[in-house]
């Protein structure tokens, strides 16, 4: 057994073989994570139509050889417009997802480390936020600022923000109180660097486990953002505005509903399992349970 | 010799619910520099509160007051920065469970560095050349191949060695070691002890240590405290305190050891509980489980020279009793 302990020293490879990838959930998932997230990049090449144009004749047309998912009222291809909707929506998904664990993680990290009145003036807004019904949050910064894919990413990266602050404040408050944290201290290192190098590479696992379930929701919200017309404005399509489309036409041509929507429950499902796979290893004492 | 640390009127108390609680009273001592000196005492007795409060890392909740002089520096009330100058380079600290104390996420060799860089204005590469030297120095088998090991990787022995190599890394006057054997097996724990002798006799480091356990305070110390309750009750050369201790708690500490001849199941106890700090009792605190009770022990009896090198703090004891009368004690204090 040659374990390659690098920098860090729980090895990322050690943790990827032993942890994530040893749970039949976790290969599932992320298995099928890579290969979404392959078609979301590669989308131009992998869709057999243009997503927007319109074919007159095939208005509403059930599935065949040539469109595996049929057409839409317009005549345009499903199966291409799901491909480039999929890219819009996961990109969405993860982008909310980063930019809310960028902004989250630091501040849990530095209320959780300080405690006191540091704890206080940075939780305490923050509960405020949590403290708001999700969607509505959301419909009301859209609302504000106005409608589009980027926007409800921000929208997203607020409403989550709170979440990861949270999940990294209690495992930052356990992990404070750990011995090794005051022999950090006791051995004159600055703070500075005992938050960068002891506490957060001990207390991040939760909140990559919590984000990684997070970006599933991500795109669910995503997709009733642009439902309401307040994500993806037009010509963009994103999972959300197809569902808007195809509800129209639910009776008469299914197909137009059902892919869009299958998209995203398998894409929800996979983080979820991916997500399952990672706690095991990251958050074994199940903070984010 | 000259005193390297002193304390005076060390209290240390904490800020709790039910008011406050005493965690340490009034202790006052000082050690010479080179030597070993014991600091003993059952759980609780405020052994691991009075070496945190001299590197001023208790919690804000903690209230210290007295006077700490460390190299003729006063030490409580210096400012955060400078305290963290002082801590890991002049005074380190070993802590108790090796298991425990090491970052589980990071290379046992960098964290021996770490206390290189965060005094020594010096390089990676010099900090890891010092670093796999003290590992050496400690015992530790080819310290370039464990440089990078994650500290699960090493036994609890090497760990604590580790742990040694850290506090000695910048050659520091003074190591508090808090029981630094307590977590290891009886053959480690002999090692351990060599090692930390060997320091002494090779860098002159004085060696406060932290235990209950006699055994080892026999084995290691030059001189002993005893502490019972937040006070320190007796100090004396090793050798004097097992041969005529003189404070109850001690003669009682001492016939609580087991022996060999002793039949099994019959284990000999101080009869009584250890007094609530919230609310000790007044005077001495060992005074609510002590044989020889009397009246004059509801006045703290103050810390006096019964000989040069043996100090008492009993009533019993006719050094106390001229250190402090006891109108004088109830008045002012033991000053």
């Amino acid at each position: 057994m040659s374990v390659a302990v690098t920098t860090s020293g729980a090895a990322p490879r050690t943790v990827w073989r032993r942890g994530i990838l040893a749970s039949r959930k976790g290969r599932w998932g992320f298995g099928i994570l890579t290969g979404l997230a392959l078609v979301a990049i590669f989308a131009p090449l992998l869709a057999p139509h243009d997503p927007n144009a319109i074919d007159a004749t095939r208005i509403l047309a059930p599935p065949d050889l040539a469109h595996p998912f049929g057409s839409d009222a317009l005549g345009r291809d499903v199966l291409s417009r799901v491909i480039f909707a999929y890219r819009v929506s996961l990109g969405v998904a993860v982008g909310s997802t980063l930019l809310a664990f960028l902004v989250g993680v630091p501040l849990g990290l530095y209320a959780g480390y300080h405690g006191g009145w540091v704890d206080t003036a940075i939780m305490r807004p923050i509960d405020m936020v949590l403290a708001l019904p999700a969607m509505l949050l959301a419909v009301a910064l859209i609302a504000i600022i106005g409608p589009g894919s980027n926007i409800s990413a921000l929208a997203i990266a607020v409403i989550y923000m709170p979440i990861l602050a949270r999940v990294v404040r209690s495992s930052t408050l356990v992990v404070v109180s750990q011995t090794y944290v005051e022999a950090a201290r006791a051995r004159g290192t600055r703070s500075r660097t005992i938050i960068t190098r002891h506490v957060l590479p001990n207390a991040i696992g939760p909140a990559i486990v919590q984000a990684t379930i997070l970006m599933g929701f991500a795109l669910q919200i995503e997709a009733a953002l642009s439902f309401l017309g307040l994500g993806a404005q037009p010509p963009t399509s994103s999972l959300g505005v197809m569902l808007a489309d195809g509800r129209d036409v639910l009776t008469q041509a299914p197909w137009v509903e059902v892919f869009p929507g299958l998209a995203i429950a398998i894409t929800v499902l996979a983080f979820n399992f991916f997500g399952d796979g990672l706690r095991s290893r990251l958050d074994p004492t199940g903070v984010t349970e | 010799m000259s005193d390297l640390l002193r304390l005076e009127h060390v209290d240390v108390g904490f800020a709790a619910e039910d008011g406050r609680v005493s965690a340490v009273s009034d202790v006052s001592l000082s050690v010479s520099e080179g030597e070993i000196f014991g600091l003993v005492g059952e759980s609780g007795c405020g052994k691991t509160t009075l070496a945190m409060a001299l590197m001023g890392l208790l919690p804000a909740t903690a209230h210290v007051a007295g006077s700490v002089r460390f190299q003729g520096v006063e030490l409580l009330g210096l400012p955060p920065e400078e305290l963290r100058r002082l801590r890991g380079d002049r005074i380190s600290m070993i802590f108790q469970d090796p298991m425990t104390s090491l970052d589980p996420t990071f290379p046992v060799g960098e964290q021996v560095a770490e206390t290189i860089t965060a005094h020594r204005d010096v390089d990676k590469a010099r900090a890891r050349e010092r670093a796999l030297e003290l590992l050496g120095d400690v015992g530790i088998p080819e310290p370039d191949r464990r440089f990078g090991d994650a500290p699960h990787r090493l036994s609890g022995g090497m760990r604590q060695r580790v742990v040694i190599a850290t506090a000695l890394a910048n050659e520091p006057a003074l190591v508090l070691a808090d029981e630094p054997t307590t977590a290891l097996d009886v053959t480690i724990q002999a090692q351990v002890l060599d090692l930390l002798r060997e320091l002494r006799t090779r860098l002159q480091t004085t060696i406060v240590l932290i235990t209950h356990d006699l055994g080892v305070v026999a084995q290691i110390c030059d001189r002993v405290g005893v502490m019972y309750a937040g006070q320190l009750v007796e100090v004396a050369r090793v050798s004097e305190i097992f041969r005529s201790p003189r404070h109850p708690y001690t003669q009682a500490l001492l016939a609580a050891l087991p022996t060999q001849h002793q039949a099994p199941g019959s284990l000999r106890v101080i009869p009584g509980r250890v007094p609530n700090l919230a609310d000790p009792p007044p005077g001495c605190r060992f005074s609510t489980r002590c044989p020889y009770v009397m009246d004059v022990c509801a006045n703290v009896p103050p810390l006096a020279h019964e000989t040069d090198e043996h100090l008492i703090a009993c009533w019993l004891s006719e050094a106390t009793k001229q250190a402090g009368q006891p109108d004088h004690a109830a008045a002012g204090g033991a000053a």
